[in-house]
């Protein structure tokens, strides 16, 4: 699913030629695009190119199942902070809950009735979705800042109550937890922790799926919504959208997919403690965000593969993996402020039709920067 | 699982490279430090070994916040493979080196490339607990044998790998060796146990605390990173204990005891193999005069030729675990020295090994553990950590 | 299926014993934690002062300020390093000597701070202001800087923290009420005070002070009136680095081995908390929110046990805000009075 990550002008005036042609195709035509490039994607861990690799460092369908994890994650993240302009620092906090339902349900080394793991995903969900309200209630009638520090302080709060209450086992963690069922032809379980290519296919499969109920969301009054919250909450409830509502939608829609994500690492792993759940991994999650370019879903995916991808393509020169990491981040946002595909401000529902009526081709291209109404008090000077 | 904070050390054991005589006019009560055997296996074998080249690997953390417990352990590996290859220009060995990070989520995909390498026989890792939870059965389903010169977490072996093979005792032989020393030579009737949140720290606090009985009479809890300790100190400090044990990292047991001291407490302090470090001994200041450790590691004040060998080639003194690794890549060696020339082959020469270490005489039982363990007490004279005595 | 029943197992009988209510230690130990807690509670003030300032004048949670103080306590333990000092045993000084060492690591330790935050501003942040990049980028931008000054003391110095220095033993001088007060504590609370009442003379007494007020309230308007706007941002970022390098000589002297390269995240994170606690934006918050985070995480690790402090600091947060969503006295740089 990254048809669109063109080549991004340098320029944020410019028109986007590639987008400008993606979105003049008709439907037909852009699905004889995608089929293509999705079959390429579902295939990469098979081909393992050349260049792509990350062996000999790191086994190369694992790392892919990684990366697809991160978008999964940068996708679910992206409702909240994209689509409704809800800053959460804290998004590890439904991850590690969706990894610990998992982790309770099926590992042996928990008190609990054992379940099967597909049956546990959408527990996880339902789980991570009562914390988004338990969570969202009190907090979402804050404001911007006041609300990415609770969150923040929300996330902490999990992975300590992890780290203190008992039965989660703190550091010792579960081993053995459960993986979808299926043998090979050998007798062997088609799911285990060395061999990344079911698991990326299971979670390649999940994401589109994800991306087609996102998508529709989007366009949905639900979307709509959302959008006139992120771009100005106080006009928005005038207008009659009941604001709180609605974030608390976006919050728990987003902590479900944080959720599953968390369940799938979990599995994938075999193995879940408290370590990984710390706000560095929630800032990497966001980083991912911004960095793709918030608000646009395939902008995020893109984000997630450079966050993910890059550390472990380039594991052999370890010891400054994170300086460069760190550059990177703050070059990349000096020079696409928008992230690497910016949002941008069009028609939602209908706007298909109504773009090819008005102007006779697929899409009006405002300038790339439509997000940036948002800016710090600097920016007008 | 010598996890987090890692043995960093340059020279952690400072008593390594003095004779050892000295120090014995000042405390009668200190044992004298275990000769280096003279059938201790040497990497360099006789010298005419063929084989085709083949590859060992380290895997485990080499860069990174915890990495210097893990360099500690690469260096003794480099050590031996390199007076191996050069001692037998028929048999050159390679090792391959990779980096987990010391995380569990990191290790499966590492660990997967390692058994997808065909050239790799043999494994000295992973050092941390958590990693080989998350990465052990991996391993174990490719038939590549193992070697852990650190992972101290008793539950590792009752997992039923058959590559597993631990190089020095676990949690459960340290703790009650600790409390024997605790209420033995220290007489102790009031201990405090404190534990930080590590699994290394809460797993040996309760078997140290199991062991101890109803002379534990105060416990309380630390995070990793925390350095502040007042509201613990001063609940130490209402108690009176004659002991404080505290089961974690010497990154935290630094500032912990000397914030005790301090405070005025005057109970010994008592730390683990996590704490035995010269860096916990220059960062606790004053403190550091009133600390003893216990340790599954061997005293190497006899070990001249290897710490020589070491420091020539790494540039440090020997730190915690590197004559384990050092030990345990000897094995490897010798296998393959021996015609083991695939993982079959080398898991079978481990398993049956039976042979005298630097460190230790290694012999393993079906789960993977030695079959003998030594506990070695420590303490600190003139600000350095010295040999005390071996807890039977 | 039983799952009520394991839910409730796995709460009431294996749960039974992580969580307790040791009231005796809360009381026996009461004023010894609220002296603890006034004390690391005036060191967060002092560090929580930089997020506050800038977030009142950009609207931006400088996620990098930790990383300020942190090179302060470098600062601190290589001014102690370069008098000649080493780790181990603590040296006996003179008051005249211990002064003037204090005094000199002081100014290093705020130059370095200092200079470190207007480095950040300029090399980091000002880019972003050109291009009137969205809110959000400048916090992944705060992120990347976070890991790129983290990363360079990493590489530089490794990854263990500096041995311990120290100048000045921890002694206890006088009780209150039962509860020590001891030397480092009256030190950190006096200067810390005073350096807070200087900076909030300085903000609401001067014309630079003038400034940053004017800009905090509307920048437009601010520049329109003849207020050099990013003269003012560079002087809150030195502020708040002056005071977080103050901060640092204290941490270093409670704390020796305070200098270590993450050692600033989660002082970061409480002094933000601290800050958002008093009303982020507000200086008398700033002080107020740190005073009373640190002596409330005292008495809940003392109520709970230690390893709840952290959560009791969280929720404690939470909690606040639910009541006063901006924070005990609300945010008010820009209105506070003329």
């Amino acid at each position: 699913m990254t048809t669109t990550t063109t080549p991004a002008p340098a320029q944020a005036k410019k028109r986007r030629p590639l987008g400008e042609w993606w979105n003049n195709l008709s439907r037909v035509q852009q699905w004889g695009v995608l089929i293509p490039l999705v079959v390429l994607v579902y295939l990469l861990p098979v081909l393992n190119p050349p260049i792509l690799t990350t062996e000999p460092g790191y086994d190369f369908p694992i790392a892919m199942f990684e990366v697809a994890r991160y978008a999964l994650i940068a996708i679910g993240l992206n409702v909240v902070v994209g689509q409704a302009g809800l800053l959460d620092l804290g998004y590890v906090g439904f991850f590690a809950v969706g990894a610990y339902v998992a982790a309770l349900f099926t590992s042996p080394e928990s008190s609990l009735s054992k379940l099967p793991f597909l049956a546990v995903l959408p527990i996880a969900m339902a789980v991570t979705m009562i914390f988004g309200v338990v969570l969202g209630t009190p907090t979402l009638r804050l404001r911007g800042d006041y609300l990415a520090i609770v969150t923040l302080g929300f996330g902490e709060i999990v992975r300590l109550l992890a780290d203190n209450v008992d039965p989660l086992r703190g550091n010792r963690g579960f081993q053995q937890v459960g993986h979808p069922p299926g043998t090979k032809a050998d007798g062997t379980p088609l799911f285990t922790n060395t061999d990344g290519i079911p698991w990326y296919w299971l979670c390649v499969t999940i994401i589109i799926l994800i991306l087609f109920l996102v998508g529709n969301l989007e366009r949905s009054r639900v979307g709509r919504a959302w959008v006139a919250i992120r771009d100005d909450e106080d006009a928005a409830e005038i207008m009659g959208v009941p604001t709180f509502k609605f974030k608390i939608w976006a919050f728990v829609g987003g902590a479900a997919i944080g959720g599953l994500s968390g369940a799938l690492y979990a599995g994938q792993l075999g193995f879940v403690n408290n370590q990984k759940f710390d706000v560095v991994t929630s800032m990497l999650f966001l980083a991912a965000v911004i960095l793709g370019g918030s608000g646009n879903k395939v902008g995020v995916i893109l984000g997630a593969v450079v966050v993910a991808y890059i550390p472990l393509r380039f594991l052999v020169i370890a010891e400054y993996k994170y300086l460069i990491f760190g550059v990177a981040l703050i070059v990349l946002m000096i020079f696409r402020p928008q992230g690497l595909l910016g949002a941008r401000q069009r028609l939602l529902t209908y706007g298909r039709q109504a773009y090819q009526r008005l102007l006779g081709k697929g899409e009006q291209i405002s300038s790339d920067n439509a997000l940036q109404t948002e800016s710090t008090p600097g920016s007008k000077s | 699982m010598l996890a987090a904070v890692g043995a960093l050390s340059l020279g952690a054991c400072a008593a390594r490279n003095d004779s050892g005589s000295g120090n014995n006019a000042s405390s009668q009560s200190q044992a004298a430090a275990p000769q280096a055997a003279a059938d201790a296996a040497d990497p360099a074998g006789d010298g005419k070994a063929q084989c085709a080249p083949t590859s060992i690997a380290y895997a485990g953390t080499i860069n990174g916040a915890n990495a210097a417990l893990g360099q500690n352990i690469l260096y003794g590996v480099q050590l031996a493979v390199d007076q191996h290859n050069k001692a037998n220009p028929g048999c050159q060995v390679k090792l391959e080196k990779f980096d987990t990070e010391g995380t569990p989520d990191k290790a499966p995909g590492i660990v997967t490339q390692i058994v997808n390498t065909p050239s790799i026989i043999g494994v000295v890792g992973l050092p941390f607990s958590g990693e080989s939870k998350a990465a052990g059965n991996i391993f174990n389903s490719a038939g590549l044998v193992t070697v852990t010169p650190s992972a101290t977490n008793p539950s590792l072996s009752q997992n039923g790998w058959k590559t597993f093979f631990r190089g020095l005792g676990n949690d459960n032989t340290q703790g009650p060796a600790a409390a024997k020393f605790i209420t033995g030579e220290l007489k102790a009737s009031k201990v405090c146990v404190i534990q930080d949140d590590s699994e290394y720290g809460t797993g040996l606090a309760a078997a140290t605390i199991q062991a101890l009985g109803d002379k534990a009479t105060c416990q309380d809890k630390v995070k990793t990173k925390q350095t502040e300790f007042s509201a613990v100190v001063n609940k130490v400090k209402s108690e009176n204990p004659d002991v404080v044990f505290y089961s974690g990292y010497y990154q935290e047991a630094a500032p912990f005891a000397q914030q005790l001291g301090d405070a005025g407490v005057k109970a010994k302090f008592v730390g683990p193999d996590g704490v035995k470090d010269d860096e916990f001994v220059k960062s606790a200041g004053d403190a550091a005069a009133n600390a003893y450790f216990t340790c599954p590691c061997v005293p190497a004040d006899q070990f001249t030729k290897f710490s020589e060998a070491y420091k020539a080639s790494s540039g440090k003194d020997p730190g915690t675990y590197s004559p384990e690794g050092y030990d345990l890549t000897t094995i490897l060696l010798k296998g393959i020295d021996a015609g083991k020339k695939d993982r079959a082959g080398l898991l079978d020469w481990v398993k049956n090994y039976d042979g005298q270490g630097l460190t230790k005489h290694f012999k393993w039982d079906d789960k993977g553990e030695l079959a003998k363990t030594t506990i070695w007490t420590y303490k600190v004279e003139n600000g350095k950590i010295v040999r005390n005595t071996e807890i039977k | 299926m039983s799952i009520t029943h394991d839910l409730s197992s796995l709460v009431l009988t294996q749960g039974g014993e992580w969580i307790k209510f040791d009231v005796d230690s809360f009381v026996q130990q009461f004023w010894n934690n609220t002296i603890e807690g006034l004390s690391y509670g005036s060191i967060y003030a002092l560090v929580a002062l930089g997020y506050t300032l800038v977030y009142g004048v950009l609207k931006l949670i400088n996620f990098a300020h930790s990383e300020v103080f942190v090179y302060g306590c470098y600062a601190t333990w290589f001014v102690f390093y370069g008098l000649g000092f080493r780790p181990g045993a603590t040296p006996s000084l003179g008051v005249g000597e211990l002064v003037l060492y204090l005094g000199l690591a002081l100014i290093a330790a705020m130059a370095v701070s200092g200079g470190t935050a207007v480095v950040l501003e300029r090399v980091a942040y000002r880019p972003l202001r050109k291009r009137g990049a969205p809110k959000l980028v400048f916090l992944i931008t705060a992120i990347g800087a976070s890991f790129v000054l983290q990363q360079i003391l990493f590489i530089w110095r490794g990854g263990n923290p500096e041995q311990s220095i120290r100048l000045l033993r921890n002694e206890e001088q006088f009780q209150i009420f039962g509860g020590s007060v001891t030397n480092i504590t009256i030190i950190t609370v006096v200067a810390s005070i005073l350096l807070m009442v200087g900076a909030d003379m300085f903000v609401n007494r001067t014309k630079f002070g003038r400034g940053i007020r004017a800009v905090a309230q509307d920048p437009d308007t601010a520049t329109l009136m003849g207020v050099n706007k990013e003269r003012v941002i560079t002087l809150t970022f030195l502020i708040g680095g002056l005071l977080a390098g103050a901060a640092a000589l204290f941490y270093m002297m409670k704390i020796p081995q305070g200098a270590a390269y993450q050692g600033g995240f989660i002082l970061g994170i409480k002094a933000f908390t601290a800050a958002v606690l008093g009303g982020i934006g507000n200086l008398r918050g700033a002080l107020l929110g740190g005073l009373v985070l640190g002596v409330v995480e005292n008495y809940g690790q003392s109520l709970f046990g230690g390893e709840w402090r952290d959560v009791v600091a969280f929720v404690l947060l939470v909690l606040i805000l639910m009541v006063r969503p901006t924070g005990i006295l609300g945010e008010s740089l820009g209105k506070a009075r003329v």
